[in-house]
């Protein structure tokens, strides 16, 4: 099987996303093959290149500082999985 | 003395600071909800500040302008080239789980605050990013709670983070820092620099060394300053600490503090269980920044006279002391105030002097500012001239202030309801002047027999006999006269 | 029973010969009666539609202008934002979610008269070649019920292809309308990058992200593209160019058109003879309506799958961090906030959705950055090039837009990147942000295959005038009926 670098465990700490052990072993094998690919972009001399962010060249898109209607507070919390008072309720922290 | 490598003496503290302050804008960082403190909670979002699906950010160009004045405020270099770029990383209070920011290419680099002292601290940059929500924690704290509770009415409000330089090196100093920071701020009016709203907030990074050396100590974070003077005991309390960690040998370990308020002491918040990788990478929702000269120099000539050129030129055109010109421009409504009444009285010295001294005093007492005041300047400019004028005594001003200052009455009209000008009518000033002598001869024998001091009690009489009317000048000329 | 095109819909209604409630009963019933072979829709919208419809006849009644879409049935993906209607992106962690907002495309959409009668299955965040990744159903394809109608947008090509309506708005990041629009013998059209506001269109890869219409001909996409596109002040990405009327564009021949031929796609089409031999068609019926066949180059194209892997999952893997059960959407409890997040993440997202969130994080994560991210960013500024110069040489260029004809359900469900590999033709066009469409050229097996049209930025009109000559000359799309409704009751 083709080397895959990815520290699985770690990265899904990062995105937090916790994977079952038989997950974690499946993506390492088809990321084996991706990996095929991005080798290859390893291999391509891009030093005096720079990279592109976003593909049109746009620049300064500001707005105005003027104020717009909100939501409507109930629309706002309307699709919250639950609220207290006018909060989003959420389970608490534990730092 | 001898000296002893380690300690206390022999290490000396490296301060920078992260300072937080919210802009002044009348709508938030990337969308058009109203920024505003204080109003019902999640009543000022939308779906760009709530991060809803498919909702994306649109920069608000006057937080660009904002923090590019406050830059040239501060001598900064602006960007010819910025961008905005993602931090991600988890937490509630965060409604896309990413904060928009600068990273690589913040829209200032360089500048610095100078201190009271001359002593000038550098500034590392300045970028604008968007401020989160708050979370409002049941019970006493977040620990302890069962639930969090959420208010996203700050989230996206735009904040621009002046990083500086480790370059500071007491708590005085930081707040020193601060308090210049905070009048260069409320001057050019990019923000309102309330630390007890949180428009400006401040973390510390402390670490000690041993004088002299030159590399840097490890460092901890400070959190949760929520005024100057915390920000001044939490420095101050940090170095002690660490001073007693080197003493006692032990190792000092690089870490967040959060400052305990109540208790004066800082302690160790739980590093959290991941390490930090924001994954920074460019905003694909929003442009790069490319201001431009002509733009940059049209917000530079729109930038007010700054607190230390104000000074500068208190000292030098009114002959005013340093202290004196650093407390009336420390904020730039009452130093605006102060010229007013240096302009109208001609008189910038008595006008230093009253702003200082009894219309503080009485705007104090009536827990008022010179914003909430009733009295304008051309008013206190009336009463300091009918002083020179010799219409009434300083005295009797002092009694008038408050009225024009708290009522907003003209002194004139004051003077006048109250019977306080003074009689400049030579024949009743000698009137007085004879009765006073009259009924004083044992002060009289005391004057001549080279007592002084019975000279002033002798005027005091006078002045008691005329009910604080006779011209005091006039007083003591007839008094000499009489005495001669 | 077959819809009409969308033009000809409102062609008829503005001759007063049919009403906007008609023609969306008509489509309703369409879908009535092929949605149980074919499982387009997450959800059908009938009274809404009507309620819409009613509004379209009374406004035409008081002698309002006709919208460019007056009274035409349009259905849009599951990814637009649809005020007060179920929006779920085909997650189950937005399974509940319902927009307060509508995404401006749907704005625009209906400003211009079109009635919406629902939303369409998709991969789960867009994230798929074949529609088997929608949380909620496997779409089929109309022309095979055995096969995929590919995807992401799998539901909006399968419910066109199927003649349900006339036209259905797509996405597409690296393939997801072209590709479906190739499987479902439809007309897909991805415009320039920044041509159409991305605002409330559920995120996946936002430098990527381009809605685009999807239709059974190529005048439909020319109008619903000309009332979808141009500047939106809630989009910091869309661009501040004019809309031109795109169906004056139009051509029937394409006399002076330099049609570039790419050589590397060529080569790798060759091996399959049925495809090889279906383009070598195509090209020479362009040829044969006057175009110039030219020869040109896309020598960095090889490198945009690796490219597009690390670009896009590093976007979605940001953008996809706001799904955490606080605010919206699913939430399955934990002890605390950051349990919680993590337990509804797991729960929420399918496997190709946490593949590449996995994928796009690392693409980020310190130390890989520069050597995965900023490196593919480079790549992309390469093939960018590769299109101005072969843009310097043709006008349009014409190449597959697929690999292969549609393939079967669970196919390639278990080889992830056999499945990426299905967007080997459409993924240059995506990073160098030029508008590319898929237009019928045929069949392969009796299924649909679509020819590729590529134009450089803001040249949609370019694009779509050699397509509808090619259409026109061709016919491809009108040549036989879909699968779908033989043996069907409610066939006609
Ligand atoms: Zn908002």
């Amino acid at each position: 099987m083709p080397e895959v670098p990815i520290d699985i465990a770690h990265v899904a700490k990062l995105a937090r996303l916790p994977l079952s052990a038989e997950e974690a072993e499946r993506f390492s094998s088809q990321f084996g093959r991706l990996f095929e690919f991005i080798r290859e972009l390893q291999a391509l001399d891009v030093e005096h290149v720079h990279p592109t962010a976003q593909v049109i060249p746009l620049h300064n898109v500001l707005r105005t500082d003027e104020v717009r209607p909100c939501l409507d507070h109930e629309a706002a919390i309307q699709n919250a999985p639950a609220t207290e008072g006018p909060y989003f309720k959420m389970p608490r922290i534990l730092e | 003395m001898s000296k002893v490598i380690g300690a206390p003496a022999d290490t000396e503290a490296v301060i920078g600071l992260e300072v937080h302050v919210e802009l002044l804008t009348a709508s938030k960082m990337f969308c058009g909800c109203r920024n505003a403190f204080g109003a019902p909670p999640n009543t000022l979002v939308c779906p760009v500040c709530l991060g809803m699906p498919g909702s994306l950010p649109v920069a608000n160009a006057k937080a660009v302008e904002y923090l590019c004045k406050a830059g040239m405020a501060l001598g900064c270099t602006i960007a010819e080239y910025s961008k905005f770029d993602r931090k991600n990383y988890f937490y509630p209070d965060m409604p896309k789980n990413y904060q928009i920011s600068q990273y690589d290419m913040p829209l200032t680099t360089g500048g610095s605050v100078t201190l009271p002292s001359g002593k000038r601290v550098n500034l590392t940059r300045i970028h604008l990013e968007e401020d989160t929500g708050k979370n409002v924690h049941a019970g006493e704290s977040i620990a302890r709670s069962a639930y969090t509770l959420v208010d996203y009415n700050r989230a996206g409000v735009p904040l621009m983070e002046i990083v500086s330089e480790p370059e500071i090196s007491s708590a005085r100093e930081a707040e020193e820092y601060l308090a210049e920071l905070k009048a260069v701020m409320s001057y050019i009016g990019v923000s309102d620099v309330k630390m007890h709203e949180g428009s400006l907030r401040c973390d510390a990074n402390v670490s000690i060394r041993p004088a002299g050396a030159r590399e840097l100590g490890t460092k901890v974070e400070i959190k949760n300053l929520n005024s100057f003077r915390s920000v001044g005991r939490a420095i101050e309390y940090e170095i002690e600490r660490m001073r007693a960690c080197v003493r006692e040998g032990e190792r000092i370990v690089q870490e967040t503090r959060g400052w305990d308020e109540g208790s004066g002491t800082t302690h160790s918040m739980r590093s959290k269980e991941l390490a930090h990788d924001y994954r920074y990478f460019p905003d694909p929702d929003l442009v790069p920044l490319e201001l431009g000269r002509a733009l940059l120099s049209r917000w530079r000539t729109e930038l007010p006279e700054l607190p230390a050129a104000k000074r500068t030129r208190y000292v030098r055109d009114f002959g005013l002391s340093e202290y004196d010109a650093g407390v009336l421009t420390s904020e730039r409504s009452d130093a605006d105030f102060f010229e007013a009444v240096a302009a109208a009285s001609g008189n910038p010295k008595q006008a230093a002097n009253w702003m200082m001294g009894d219309v503080r005093k009485v705007l104090d007492r009536a827990e008022m500012t010179l914003a909430s005041a009733r009295g304008r300047p051309e008013q206190v400019a009336a009463l300091i001239t009918l002083v020179a004028n010799g219409t009434i005594s300083g005295k009797a001003a002092k009694e008038v202030i408050e009225s024009v200052m708290i009522d907003g009455r003209q002194p004139a009209d004051v003077v006048a309801e109250r019977g306080l000008a003074q009689t400049s009518d030579a024949g009743a000033v000698a009137a007085f002047v004879d009765q006073a002598l009259h009924a004083n001869a044992d002060s009289v024998a005391s004057y001549k027999a080279g007592k002084e001091k019975a000279f002033e009690f002798l005027v005091g009489q006078v002045m008691k006999l005329s009910r604080g009317k006779a011209n005091v000048e006039m007083v003591r000329g007839l008094l000499k006269e009489r005495l001669g | 029973m077959t819809m009409n095109t969308g033009h000809e819909i409102r062609e008829a209604i503005a001759r007063g010969e049919v009403s906007a409630v008609e023609a969306t009963e008509t489509a309703l019933a369409a879908i009535a009666a092929t949605e149980r072979r074919l499982q387009a829709y997450l959800q059908v919208t009938p009274e809404r539609a009507l309620a819409r419809a009613k509004e379209i006849d009374a406004a035409i009644a008081r002698g309002q202008d006709l919208g460019l879409l007056a009274g035409v049935p349009v259905a849009v993906k599951d990814l637009f934002c649809t005020q007060g209607v179920r929006t779920t992106a085909g997650s189950k962690i937005l399974e509940n979610f319902v927009p307060p907002y509508s995404a401006t495309v749907v704005r625009r959409l209906e400003a211009q008269g079109a009635i919406i009668v629902g939303k369409t299955n998709m991969d789960e965040f867009a994230m798929g070649s074949s529609c088997e990744n929608s949380a909620f159903k496997a779409t089929r394809n109309p022309w095979s019920t055995e096969d995929v109608p590919g995807g992401s947008s799998g539901g909006s090509a399968a419910t066109v292809g199927a003649r349900c309506v006339p036209i259905a708005l797509g996405t597409d990041t690296g393939g997801s309308i072209r590709e479906p629009a190739s499987f479902c013998g439809v007309v897909g059209v991805k415009p320039t990058y920044g041509r159409v506001s991305r605002y409330g269109i559920v995120a996946f890869a936002s430098s990527l992200d381009q809605a685009g219409p999807m239709t059974v001909d190529v005048r439909d996409s020319a109008d619903a593209l000309e009332a979808i596109a141009g500047f939106d002040p809630m989009d910091s990405t869309s661009a501040n160019v004019d809309v031109p009327h795109y169906a004056a564009q139009l051509r029937n021949d394409l006399k002076g058109i330099r049609v570039g031929i790419v050589s590397e796609f060529e080569e790798s089409i060759a091996p399959d003879a049925a495809m090889h031999a279906l383009y070598k068609r195509a090209y020479e019926d362009l040829r044969a309506l006057g175009a110039e066949l030219v020869d040109v180059s896309l020598p960095h194209s090889k490198y945009g799958l690796a490219t597009y892997y690390l670009i896009a999952p590093a976007e979605a893997s940001s953008n996809l961090a706001r799904y955490d059960g606080a605010r919206y959407g699913l939430r399955v409890d934990g002890p605390d906030v950051f349990s919680m997040f993590d337990e509804t993440r797991a729960a929420g997202f399918g496997p190709e959705v946490k593949r590449r969130i996995i994928l796009g994080t690392y693409a980020l994560s310190s130390g890989y950055y520069d050597a995965y991210y900023v490196r593919a960013q480079k790549v992309r500024t390469l093939m960018k090039k590769d299109f101005d110069e072969a843009f310097a040489r043709c006008d349009v260029i014409a190449c597959p837009a697929v690999s292969c004809p549609p393939f079967q359900l669970g196919a390639k469900s278990q080889d992830p990147v056999a499945m990426y590999l299905m967007d080997f033709f459409t993924i240059p066009m995506s990073l160098a942000g030029v508008p590319a469409m898929s237009v019928p050229a045929g069949y392969v097996d009796d299924l649909p295959v679509g020819l590729q049209l590529v134009a450089p930025a803001f040249e949609e009109g370019r694009m779509f005038g050699v397509a509808h000559a090619y259409e026109q000359a061709t016919r491809h799309a009108w040549a036989r009926t879909p699968i779908v409704y033989a043996g069907d009751g409610h066939a006609a």
